[in-house]
C-alpha cells in the first residue's frame, strides 16, 4: 500500500466510524413543542419532556414514529430514518413541530 | 338529519351570543362557574359516547375528552380553592346546562353511524362555541391573573379538541 493509499484508507475509516450519537431535548409545555424545529442525525436520541398536566403524543405525519407522552413524564426515542419530518400531537393537533434528520 | 343538526348548531351559537349580550362582563366567580360547567358538559357527552359510539376513532376521541376535561376541571377546582373563590351559578351556566341536557336527550335517540356523526359534529360546534366565548368574553373579563392564565391554557386545549373533532368528523364521511 502506498502512502497515498494508506492516507485514503485512513480517511475512509474516519468517515465510516459513526459520530457520537447526541441526545436532544424537546419540551412540551403549555401546549407547545419547544424548540419547534430541531436538526438531528440518524441515531440521535430525542428526550421528550412533557411538562404539562395533559397527555400528549409526538406523532410523525408520515407515520415514522408515534410517541405517547403521559403527563409530567419523559420518554426517549431514537431517530431511525433521515428526512424532514413534521409531527404533531394527536390529542391536540394545534401542536405542530418538525425534525430535520440528517443521514 | 342535516336540518336538525344545523338547527342545533344555530341554537348553540345563538346561545353563546345571547349569553354574551346578557352577561356583559361576568365576575371571576361566575367565570369559574361557566368554565367548569362547560367542561362538565363535555365530560357527560363523552361518557354517553363511550357507551353508544360504534367506531374506534369516536370512542378514542371521547376518552380523550374525558381525560383532558377532567384535568382542566381539577385545575379549576384547585385554583378556586387556592383563591378562596366560590364559583357562582349564573344565567349563562344555566343556559349552557339546559342546552346540553336537551342535546344529550336528542343524541340518545340516535344509533350507530348516525349517532357517531351527530356526536362528533356537535363536538366541533360545541368547542367552537366555547372557544368563541373564552376568546371574546371569559378571558377578557377575568381579573385574577391565575384564572386568566388557566382560561388561556383551556382555550389552547379546546382549540386542539376542535381540530381533533374536525379530523374525526372528516374520517367518518
Amino acid at each position: 500500500m502506498s502512502r497515498r493509499q494508506f492516507m485514503l484508507a485512513l480517511a475512509l475509516a474516519a468517515i465510516a466510524v459513526p459520530a457520537q450519537a447526541a441526545t436532544i431535548q424537546i419540551v412540551m409545555q403549555d401546549l407547545v413543542f419547544a424548540p419547534t424545529e430541531v436538526s438531528a442525525k440518524v441515531g440521535d436520541s430525542i428526550k421528550w419532556v412533557n411538562k404539562d398536566v395533559f397527555a400528549h403524543t409526538a406523532t410523525a405525519r408520515d407515520g415514522d414514529f408515534d410517541v405517547n407522552l403521559p403527563p409530567k413524564k419523559t420518554v426517549t426515542s431514537v431517530l431511525s430514518k433521515a428526512g424532514t419530518i413534521e409531527y404533531y400531537c394527536r390529542y391536540h393537533p394545534n401542536m405542530n413541530a418538525a425534525l430535520k434528520i440528517a443521514p | 338529519m342535516f336540518v336538525r343538526l344545523t338547527a342545533a348548531i344555530a341554537a348553540l351559537s345563538l346561545l353563546s351570543s345571547a349569553a354574551m349580550a346578557q352577561a356583559a362582563k361576568p365576575t371571576d366567580p361566575q367565570i369559574a362557574h361557566i368554565a367548569y360547567t362547560a367542561g362538565a358538559i363535555d365530560i357527560d357527552a363523552a361518557k354517553q359516547a363511550l357507551g353508544k359510539a360504534s367506531t374506534k376513532e369516536v370512542k378514542a376521541f371521547a376518552q380523550d375528552m374525558v381525560r383532558d376535561h377532567e384535568v382542566v376541571n381539577k385545575q379549576a377546582l384547585d385554583l378556586v380553592k387556592k383563591l378562596k373563590v366560590t364559583p357562582e351559578d349564573n344565567d349563562t351556566s344555566k343556559a349552557l346546562s339546559k342546552q346540553a341536557a336537551d342535546k344529550l336527550a336528542e343524541l340518545n335517540k340516535l344509533k350507530g353511524a348516525e349517532y357517531d356523526r351527530a356526536y362528533v359534529a356537535n363536538e366541533v360546534a360545541y368547542h367552537k362555541a366555547v372557544n368563541g366565548a373564552l376568546e371574546t368574553l371569559l378571558i377578557p373579563s377575568a381579573t385574577n391573573p391565575e384564572l386568566k392564565s388557566l382560561l388561556q391554557t383551556g382555550l389552547k386545549i379546546f382549540q386542539g379538541h376542535q381540530q381533533h373533532a374536525e379530523h374525526v368528523a372528516a374520517s367518518l364521511k
